[in-house]
């Protein structure tokens, strides 16, 4: 287990999102829920951040800001789809200036589906992350090691 | 010997005191917050973990300037702790600060340049305060030696009342709590991003972060010598300032640069310039 487990730090990223699953992510940062018992810190800044938690479609408008963010990010770093519109779009799938999902843009780790998705399941997706997060450190020092 | 002794301890266990102080400090707020917080070792998962990151820079030679940083930190611990001149300390202090500014200014992005723009503004508030304190001590004890100041047997404090409050107020400038958390946003207020270290990522940050924790002793020991050698008196004073620090810290907005700047200046006048008036008159 390596300290990245212990202590993942989040950026929130808001695409296209109706605001739903963006108040979710944030109550889960709430005493309810409170997530910074696991060392999760809400950072704001791309360049501290350890997870990508990004909700709503991505539009022609946002397309720059989301690959921006996630270019930002320091490696090992993880991107966590949260919502059903970050999934895959969702009912704005059809609409004329989304693009769909946030995999259209940036490669996604983990999906978490929901309309708005539940604080529990946006928990549930950042352990996951952690451990894809660990996987891509281990992945990262391999690299390192051979070059 | 024993002041090498306690250089020496400040080099090892300083950074560890620190990390205990302030992952108590997330515990407590988080309680204070109706949360449960992190593990007390939060810090230094937090700070280990920035060592498996990634190091991304905007320029090669901005990391420079927080080696500078970590390194001025801790020359300024290892002097108050080997209980050398308060007067050099303080200034070493004011030149680490200045690196740390340097690497704000370095970064480029207009976060950073106005955090470190708010942290030379912190500085003119604290500053009048600390460099009066020096005087007062001196006053109280006739020395600026860190280590007489520890072992005079009357306490300063009894001299110096004033100046203590004075100090205590100042104390929340640079421990960076609330009201006066200007040049590096905590991790909830992010209208500066997170001011000075915006552009700093993975083992940079983790420098600055343990030059932070070498900050802490050496900080709470200015309150420590306003209690002489009463020793034990002076654990407790610090631990009382930094429960009261910690309480500020959740019931205070921050304000404008310009309130503080004022109200830390009135209050040396008052306070610090007040009681040194006071002390020359009676002495």
């Amino acid at each position: 287990m390596t300290y990245l487990a212990k202590s993942p730090w989040i950026i929130h990223y808001d695409a296209t999102s109706c605001n739903g699953c963006d108040i979710e992510v944030l109550a889960c940062l709430t005493p309810m829920y409170d997530v910074e018992r696991f060392g999760v810190i809400n950072t704001g800044n791309p360049k501290h951040a350890d997870i990508f938690l990004i909700t709503g479609s991505v539009n022609e408008q946002n397309i720059k800001v989301v690959e921006n963010i996630y270019n930002q990010m320091p490696n090992p770093k993880v991107v966590v789809a949260i919502g059903i519109c970050a999934t895959s779009g969702g009912i704005f799938r059809e609409c004329y200036n989304v693009l769909g999902g946030v995999d259209k843009v940036i490669p996604v780790d983990v999906y978490v589906p929901g309309c708005a998705a539940r604080p529990e399941a946006i928990i549930d997706g950042v352990v996951k992350a952690i451990g894809v997060l660990e996987q891509k450190h281990t992945q990262m020092k391999k690299g390192a090691a051979v070059s | 010997m024993v002041s090498i002794m306690m250089g020496l301890l400040y080099l090892f266990l300083g950074p560890l005191f620190g990390g205990l102080v302030t992952g108590l400090d997330r515990r407590i707020t988080a309680r204070m917050q109706g949360r449960f917080g992190p593990p007390i070792l939060q810090p230094f998962y937090d700070i280990l973990k920035l060592f498996e990151k990634e190091q991304i820079v905007v320029r090669r030679s901005q990391n420079v300037y927080v080696y500078f940083y970590l390194l001025f930190i801790v020359f300024t611990g290892v002097l108050f702790f080997m209980g050398e001149d308060l007067l050099l300390v303080i200034f070493s202090l004011t030149l680490a600060a200045i690196f740390f500014v340097l690497a704000g200014y370095k970064g480029g992005s207009p976060f950073s340049i106005i955090g470190a723009e708010r942290e030379l503004l912190q500085m003119m508030a604290y500053e009048p305060m600390v460099l009066m304190m020096a005087v007062g001590m001196y006053m109280a004890t006739k020395s600026f030696y860190v280590g007489d100041i520890v072992t005079s047997p009357m306490m300063p404090i009894l001299l110096l009342p004033g100046m203590f409050i004075g100090v205590t107020y100042v104390l929340t400038i640079k421990l960076r709590k609330s009201p006066f958390d200007l040049s590096t946003s905590h991790h909830g207020h992010q209208e500066l991003v997170k001011g000075i270290t915006t552009e700093y990522s993975g083992p940079a940050l983790a420098l600055i972060e343990i030059a932070h924790l070498y900050e802490v002793p050496f900080i709470m020991g200015f309150v420590f010598l306003f209690f002489g050698s009463n020793w034990l008196l002076g654990f407790v004073a610090c631990l009382a300032v930094y429960l009261l620090e910690i309480l500020i810290d959740n019931t205070f907005a921050r304000t404008k640069w310009q309130f503080m700047l004022v109200a830390s200046w009135v209050v040396a006048a008052v306070f610090g310039f007040g009681n040194i008036i006071i002390l020359s008159l009676l002495g």
